[in-house]
């Protein structure tokens, strides 16, 4: 089948690309735009390894279908970091221990992105139910709180 | 993913032309809405070709309006959006937990009413607690629009009244009275992110001694599509929807079930079950209505 031309905002950069009908965006992320980051873990929604913000809204990059993306403003793990420099997000994940294998990390930080940019200081039953969508197999879910309850406190002092 | 072609009209028109050239010619169309059910069964063993229709580009899948006669929730709005809606979340506080039940934040972000009705499980969410509140669906097709109760919708597991070149705009439901409140609960094993085992959504209308003078009630997962159960809110009419009251329509609820046994519970516990969750579903409605 042929190819849409697909145009996009990907981390603030005009992105287009060529992708088929059949392709989710995660795929298209992955295989059409480079953006390796993005993890497939079940591809069924169920695990959030995939997470990307689209027009504001945390979803499943592997629930979409890169048609339905046209005209969006996605964000994904590349666009969390200013510069060179971590994230506190990502910088507390790495102080905290909050990862072992990581495939679950770039969906985790991007899904604590998404809550910390709506609610600033959350508590720990917010910010646990709004993570119940990303699943680790590795470290429990413990350090990974605690590293978002500190990036929720170190993000508070930058402003 | 199985081959499809994928095509975003932008109006009505456009949407009904295309399903109605493919149901002409044999051609299998889906309509797609947030894509949290779609998506996951396209990955599935059914691998026919077929042209995926987005209605998400159309005005009406997407309008949310909250008249004083009436409210209009367009069929492909995410359920997330619902949920930040403070209007809609005061005067349909049941509905609005019955979606915000439905899977993580990364889901809510895209699911919708109307994917969770034109699904159809037996098991879906959302559709005990529109019937409670009175819903109406309102589908377009190359004849026309027309109007169907949500509880009228849902002919079997996973199917529905909508024909060939039909599909869902959005809903309809009646501004709530005064001292009218609503609620829904669902019985399921773990805290949160699972099937309903059962599920129970009530809507009751109170007079001004705190009598009940209207009451709905629908069930899920308990029979192969969402039920209205009238004899349960018959059971709360003209009382004070008070222990007796809602044990008569928990019994109601039971009586109206004809589950089935598989690996989330037994046709007895799901009898049982619906009734608990009816009498407690209801008593958060009348408080519900006492505080409106």
């Amino acid at each position: 089948m042929s190819k849409m031309h697909i145009r996009t905002t990907i981390n603030g950069d005009q992105v287009d690309f060529l992708g088929s009908p059949q392709q989710s965006l995660l795929d298209a992320l992955r295989d059409e735009v480079g953006k390796l980051g993005t993890k497939e873990g079940c591809g069924t929604g169920d695990c959030g390894a995939c997470s990307v913000i689209v027009d504001g809204r945390l979803v499943c990059s592997c629930l979409m279908l890169a048609a339905e993306a046209e005209g969006a403003e996605i964000t994904t793990i590349e666009g969390i970091a200013e510069g060179d420099g971590l994230h506190p997000i990502q910088q507390k994940f790495l102080e905290h221990a909050a990862l072992q294998c990581g495939v679950c990390t770039p969906g985790f930080i991007v899904a604590a992105k998404a809550l910390l940019d709506r609610n600033p200081n959350p508590d720990e039953r917010t910010i646990r139910y709004w993570l119940a969508g990303n699943l680790c197999r590795c470290t429990g879910y413990d350090k990974i709180v605690r590293a978002v309850q500190d990036a929720a406190q170190e993000l508070a002092h930058e402003a | 993913m199985g081959e499809f072609a994928y095509v975003a009209p932008s109006n009505v028109a456009d949407a009904v032309g295309v399903l109605h050239d493919h149901a002409n010619s044999g051609r299998r169309a889906q309509v797609l809405a947030g894509g949290t059910d779609l998506l996951v069964q396209l990955r599935g063993l059914d691998k026919a070709p077929r042209t995926i229709v987005d209605v998400k580009k159309i005005a009406e899948t997407n309008r949310l309006d909250i008249g004083s006669d009436g409210i209009y929730i367009g069929a492909a709005i995410p359920s997330a959006v619902l949920n930040e809606n403070q209007e809609l979340k005061s005067l349909l506080p049941g509905l609005i937990e019955a979606a915000d039940l439905i899977g993580s934040t990364q889901i809510q972000g895209r699911a919708s009413l109307g994917g969770n009705l034109c699904n159809s499980s037996p098991a879906a969410d959302t559709i005990p607690a529109m019937i409670a509140d009175r819903g109406v669906c309102v589908i377009v097709g190359s004849g026309g629009e027309r109007e169907v109760p949500v509880e009228a919708f849902c002919t079997g597991v996973g199917t529905n009244v909508m024909t060939g070149d039909e599909f869902l705009l959005g809903l309809k439901f009646p501004r709530p009275p005064a001292n009218t409140g609503d609620a829904y609960l669902r019985f399921i094993p773990r805290t949160e992110m699972d099937i309903a085992v059962a599920g129970a959504g009530v809507s009751v209308t109170l007079d001004g001694s705190g009598t009940c003078t209207a009451a709905r009630v629908g069930i899920g997962a308990v029979a192969p599509t969402p039920l209205l159960v009238p004899e349960a809110a018959a059971a709360l009419v003209g009382t004070a929807v008070d222990d007796e009251a809602l044990a008569a329509a928990g019994a109601a609820c039971s009586a109206a079930a004809s589950p089935i046994t598989d690996k989330r519970g037994t046709v007895e516990y799901r009898r049982k079950v619906v009734a608990v969750l009816c009498r407690r579903a209801g008593a958060i409605a009348r408080d519900r209505a006492l505080a409106a």
